[in-house]
């Protein structure tokens, strides 16, 4: 039987909407995924920390406050220090299409933006994850 | 209502019709939908007909204008003597981009103002604390400090306008640097008027932008309302959110119990600090979202109304009308906006502009078209403004009190909606009170629960979002979007270096040192708030003393 996938959903800065993290978490979960959702005000390193200590697979990070530029690519900076490149790293919420180019440069495999059907993420993680033993 | 003869002839008028004509037509034809449900999921008749509504008594549940349960509205005249406040909220980058900003939609016609401060403030970090990092400016005008503020309202003499600010947690502060504007400019505070958002509970609830454990954070709140009750008459203390629980997902009646037990649970605690329900009963104010569908929002609002007036009535006993008035402001659902075929969300703002004239709405803000992509630009927030000015002025909508009073459908509606709210505020008084079921994660997880069908009906197609899951198109990139400069936060951070070492720096310690000691006590901590702010004290300094005295709250997360 294969593994689990394991995944961190994050709500990295200050921004308090995790309407879309929360309803997420409760979809992947249906969708036969281990989550741990971290709660709001997250920095990158406890983001990174948790992704270690939860040996996760995935790290979904949303955000709706115009921070993404700065909070993606600095998870994905740690991620790379710390060694863990195996981990599939994806983002969404308000986030400007002309923004995703440089996020994805920054290491961020996909990212979702807003009317996006959840089937569509799921998708994406289960066949994007690495396939792990 | 109806006599009794002629309920029983509409019985069987309605039964002949159900029978004759609504069998033969289905025989043919049948209805798009097996079931049709507001996008609340309440399930709607084909046809609402007195039957609907025969218990109502119309003197007991709607009455007039002005008048108890206040149903029909809260003023005698409503819009025929003035329209709502056109209140648009706005904030980004400086407090110099922000003024820019402000003096542009007074000059436009706007009638009040409403700051949207960057989410270090609504924290109560300053904007060079690491914790700000990449936030500042973004989402509002970063505010640090007294200097911050002058900047904000220069050339808008605060006896002219009305403000409203959204801050929580860290209100005392901000309302401080607002009161110490005012007697700089020479505006005694019996002059200045407007609102705090103060509404700390739906912070842990879903907004998420608290600081402090629910009964500390409840003690700056009571302390906040008391302060104005004797110093500054004309502010309104509190402004009791339902906006921010529909965002997050939930029903348009949950949105009004909900809200109802969070006003429930302050107007206790100010009780329970010895205040005379009438001392504040009056100045609290309400915050309501407006989705599309027209005629559920207008009946949520009706039931709320009513519901309020017998909460203040019955439970607390106030003897005030004013206090048993529901007023409150309205903002256009911001989750209902769409990031595909953008310029749609005209129509959509359009609806729910006409849902809250409908409804009996204070003031309102109506969101840009562009929001669900970023900070609106300046064209959409025009267009959100003459869309307010449309329906006041061109619909007609304003020319009488509440008309769709009397609607079969809307009557049964309101009285539906309020009988859920009635259950809820039911449930909770059983839980042990809004804080237990806060604490419990009771109204959290029906918020999600909401918020999961709902994704669940798009998601099957069985609701329909234009542009989402039907009518949907290839489009281009959308172009021109506001961006708000990375640079902000350089810029605050060299300004917080110079304006820390320009202060006395004794005169400033005093203050803190004062603030600390008064916040261990039960005395009201607003006094100090306002020499710490003359003092030159900034917003993350304050919130950090009390950060030291009450603790964090620390969220459970029930997902």
């Amino acid at each position: 039987m294969a593994k689990k996938i394991k995944m961190i959903v994050a709500k990295p800065g200050l921004d308090g909407h995790d309407r879309g993290a929360k309803l997420l978490s409760r979809i992947f979960a249906e969708a036969g995924m281990e989550v741990v959702y971290t709660g709001l005000r997250q920095t990158p390193e406890m983001i990174v920390q948790a992704a270690i200590q939860e040996d996760a697979d995935v790290v979904g990070l949303s955000s709706l406050s115009g921070v993404h530029n700065y909070f993606f690519p600095r998870v994905a900076e740690l991620l790379r220090e710390k060694g863990l490149n195996d981990v599939l790293l994806v983002g969404g919420g308000i986030i400007p299409v002309e923004d995703y180019d440089g996020l994805k440069k920054a290491g961020v495999k996909a990212i979702f933006g807003p009317g996006t059907s959840t089937t569509e993420i799921v998708d994406f993680i289960q066949s994007n994850v690495k396939a792990r033993g | 209502m109806f006599d009794e003869k002629v309920l029983e002839k509409i019985k069987a008028g309605k039964q002949n019709w159900d029978q004759g004509p609504v069998q033969k037509t289905l025989a043919k034809a049948k209805e798009q939908k097996p079931v049709f449900t507001t996008i609340s999921g309440t399930p709607v008749e084909r046809l609402y007909t007195p039957l609907d509504v025969a218990g109502m008594d119309y003197d007991r549940d709607l009455a007039y204008p002005g008048m108890f349960p206040y149903t029909r509205g809260v003023q005698p005249t409503m819009y025929r003597g003035r329209y709502w406040t056109m209140r648009q909220y706005a904030g980004f980058g400086t407090a110099k981009q922000t003024n820019e900003r402000y003096r542009y939609l007074l000059n436009q016609g706007q009638t009040g103002l409403s700051v949207a401060f960057h989410l270090p403030t609504q924290a109560g970090y300053d904007s060079d604390d690491p914790l700000s990092m990449g936030e500042v400016g973004k989402v509002g005008v970063a505010i640090d400090s007294i200097e911050d503020m002058k900047v904000l309202f220069d050339g808008i003499p605060l006896d002219k306008v009305s403000t409203s600010m959204t801050i929580n947690a860290a209100a005392t502060v901000l309302l401080g640097m607002y009161l110490t504007l005012a007697e700089e400019q020479g505006v005694s505070w019996d002059k200045v008027s407007g609102t705090v958002q103060n509404d700390v509970l739906k912070e842990i609830i879903c907004r998420g932008q608290y600081i402090y454990p629910p009964k500390p954070t409840m003690r700056l709140t009571v302390d906040l309302i008391e302060f104005c009750q004797k110093n500054v008459p004309k502010w309104n203390t509190i402004s009791i959110s339902g906006y921010h629980i529909r965002e997050s997902g939930s029903t348009a009646a949950q949105e009004m119990a909900f809200t109802i037990a969070d006003g429930i649970a302050y107007a206790q605690a100010c009780v329970d600090r010895g205040m005379d329900v009438d001392s504040f009963g009056p100045r609290l104010s309400f915050f309501f979202n407006a989705f599309t569908n027209v005629l559920e929002e207008v009946a949520k609002f009706r039931a709320a109304r009513r519901y309020w007036a017998k909460v203040m009535r019955d439970r607390f006993k106030a003897k005030d009308p004013r206090s048993m008035m529901l007023r409150y402001h309205v903002q256009t659902g911001g989750v209902t906006l769409t990031a595909q075929q953008p310029l749609n969300n005209v129509v959509r703002v359009g609806l729910q502009t006409y849902a809250t004239a409908l409804g009996g709405g204070q003031s309102l803000h109506t969101n840009s078209y562009d929001e669900a992509l970023c900070l609106p630009t300046q064209q959409a927030v025009t267009v959100a403004l003459r869309t307010q000015q449309i329906v006041a002025e061109e619909s007609g909508a304003t020319d009488t009190i509440d008309p769709l009073a009397g609607c079969y459908y809307v009557e049964a509606m309101t009285d539906k909606i309020e009988a859920e709210i009635d259950d809820y505020i039911k449930k909770i008084d059983a839980m042990g009170g809004t804080l237990v079921a806060i604490e419990q994660g009771y109204i959290q997880k029906e918020i999600q629960n909401s918020a999961y069908r709902f994704q669940k009906e798009i998601e099957s197609g069985e609701r329909v979002y234009v542009g989402i899951n039907k009518y949907t198109m290839e489009e281009p990139p959308p172009t021109g979007l506001l961006k708000v400069d990375m640079s902000v936060g350089d810029e605050k951070a060299a300004e917080l270096k110079k304006f820390r070492a320009s202060r006395d720096q004794a005169k400033w310690k005093a203050a803190l040192d004062k603030l600390r000691e008064v916040s261990k006590t039960n005395e009201n901590v607003m006094p100090a708030v306002i020499e710490a702010v003359k003092a030159k004290a900034t917003v993350g300094e304050i919130c950090n003393v009390w950060r030291d005295v009450f603790g964090e709250y620390r969220p459970k997360e029930f997902v």
